[in-house]
């Protein structure tokens, strides 16, 4: 389904993603870790269409996507969250669900003169989709409230609504969890697995080690911009590098990666 | 009264064809975030395609094709959006700057061409005899007035009708969200430059229209009326009257244009002949300390910015 080979970006002097190569499996949940500054986010970044690659291919269901504009990619099947959620705070929260329906002809101005049956069925549509969204998230009663009176948890919620408005071929979530309590975060992990359900391939990166080894397979393990290793739940637990970029050389003997 | 009443009709025409102006700049401003500085080069543009598509022929004029007003108005539309095309496609994909600095060597290099090509603009005479549509009906200047006073008033009912139904359209939508969060914008598909691009030639077709409906009032349009100086009262106007709301916009243009016109007559009545020259750089201070007075006691403008929701997304 998405397939990188040798993906390179240079960030300034860094090497940020060094080399990587491996493919996402359609309809896994794949998970990403690694220690802060392992490159995870700029290769999520990179494929996504906001940095393009400095070498290297990144291939998305047949197509090289790599330096493909970000609207470009979304347009292909691919959505992507931000760890710091990024609503639009004057909008409602239905606004910002419609806003994410492909396909409305409205968006383009003249269709608002020439067309406005087409638009208005279009809205319609999307709206009872908007709002099957928010009951999916439990936010039904936000709908009309502008997005900035919402409480950082509810604005991860609407971060993954935009994944379902979307209907995605493939959605990569930035941290879905960062910063959330565990009620919410059982919560969020169940709307990953149903939005997986729903046909929908994941890869997503979180620094929640329960939350990744429960709801991932397989798992990729970077740092230092290289990918360390791929396998399933019970490999990385148990593999001595792992442990050893997380905690340093000499600390490698302490313990396992938190949690 | 009759003087008064005469008075005011004319002032409302050039209030209303400044509010249009105004719309037009709202549109990249308040619904795009566009920095447009040029203003001024998109209205003389939309002025001089009527003088030169209108008028009747004059020696060692180009133009003079004597064609009906509303034929001219479109082609005023049409010009000042190739401009504003041709402007904004190198310019509206990088940072906002940039489309600033752009905007405004624009429409100082328009002013310089105004000025000097003669056979076209007229030069400093400028273009005369631009007719206003019906004159042949509407002889009496009063009547005149008055009628041309409804053209403008349906004009600018029709662009504000439009643009409402616009912001508030699935298009309009997009246009906000560009404007609140690009990147994220983006991420869910959306061509940032595309719908710059457009709302920055739907803007400037409308201060094209401003231009040409002035020209066709003042029946003149020379190298003085492309001055900055229009750049800058049309954006006090928005920011007084409140930028992002249509309404605001108007309400603006009416009242600025009126404190304009007021100050203009009040100094020459008070003042002395020896500095009736400087009158007008009184104006323009006496209008920079409203615009600073409006930003302490109002900073969101008279009317203040509107909470639009696109049609299709209300909830009750």
């Amino acid at each position: 389904m998405l397939e990188l080979r040798g993906v390179t970006k240079r960030l300034g002097a860094t090497l940020a993603v060094d080399g990587v190569s491996f493919t996402v499996r359609p309809g896994s949940i794949t998970g990403l870790i690694g220690p802060n500054g392992a490159g995870k986010t700029t290769l999520f970044n990179t494929v996504a269409g906001h940095y393009a690659p400095t070498r290297g291919s990144i291939r998305f269901a047949g197509d090289e996507i790599a330096g493909c504009a970000p609207y470009a990619i979304f347009r292909k099947g691919i959505v992507r969250t931000f760890q710091i959620p990024r609503p639009f705070p004057e909008m409602t929260v239905l606004e910002n669900l419609m806003l994410v329906a492909a396909n409305q002809p409205g968006e383009r101005f003249w269709n608002t003169w020439i067309r406005p049956g087409r638009v208005a069925e279009h809205e319609k549509a999307n709206r009872a989709r908007a709002m099957e969204a928010l009951e999916f998230l439990n936010l039904t009663h936000l709908a009309g409230q502008q997005a900035r009176s919402l409480s950082g948890g509810q604005l991860k919620l609407l971060e993954l609504g935009r994944a379902f408005m979307a209907d995605p071929k493939l959605v990569l979530l930035d941290e879905p969890a960062a910063g959330v309590n565990p009620t919410l975060m059982n919560a969020i992990a169940e709307r990953i697995r149903a939005l997986n359900a729903r046909g929908m391939t994941i890869f997503l990166i979180e620094h929640n080690m329960p939350l990744v080894m429960s709801l991932c397979d397989p798992i990729l393990v970077m740092a230092n911009g290289r990918l360390l290793l791929e396998g399933d739940a019970a490999r990385v637990r148990g593999d001595a590098r792992v442990i050893e970029a997380y905690l340093g050389g000499d600390a490698a003997a302490a313990g396992a990666p938190h949690g | 009264m009759i003087d008064v009443a005469a008075y005011l009709v004319f002032f409302l025409c050039l209030a209303l064809i400044y509010g249009l102006v105004c719309l037009g700049l709202n549109l990249q401003w308040g619904f795009a975030g566009l920095f447009n500085v040029g203003v001024v080069g998109f209205f003389i543009v939309g002025a001089y395609t009527v003088a030169i598509l209108a008028s009747p022929a004059a020696a060692d004029r180009v133009g003079g094709f004597g064609l009906p007003i509303p034929l001219a108005l479109l082609a005023a539309m049409a010009a000042a959006g190739l401009v504003a095309f041709v402007v904004g496609i190198p310019t509206l994909r990088l940072r906002e700057d940039y489309l600033a600095i752009a905007t405004f060597g624009i429409a100082v290099t328009i002013q310089l061409v105004a000025l000097n090509w003669e056979t076209l603009t007229g030069g400093t005479h400028g273009r005369v005899s631009i007719p206003r549509p019906l004159a042949s009906v509407f002889v009496d200047r009063v009547n005149a007035n008055l009628f041309f006073l409804a053209v403008t008033l349906a004009v600018v009912g029709t662009a504000d009708w439009a643009l409402e139904r616009m912001v508030r359209s699935p298009w309009g939508r997009v246009l906000r969200a560009i404007r609140e969060d690009e990147t994220a914008a983006g991420a869910l598909g959306k061509n940032a430059f595309a719908y710059r691009l457009q709302a920055f030639v739907i803007g400037s077709a409308l201060m094209g229209l401003g231009g040409g409906l002035y020209a066709s009032f003042i029946g003149y349009v020379g190298a003085d009326d492309a001055l900055p100086t229009l750049t800058f009262q049309i954006w006090v106007m928005l920011i007084v009257g409140g930028s992002g709301n249509n309404k605001g916009a108007l309400i603006g243009a009416v009242s600025v244009w009126g404190l304009w016109s007021f100050s203009g007559w009040f100094m020459a009545a008070v003042l002395p002949s020896a500095f009736a020259v400087r009158a007008g750089a009184l104006q323009v201070i006496l209008i920079g300390l409203v615009l600073a007075t409006v930003l302490l006691l109002r900073p969101k403008g008279l009317v203040g910015e509107e909470a639009v929701v696109s049609r299709g997304a209300r909830v009750e």
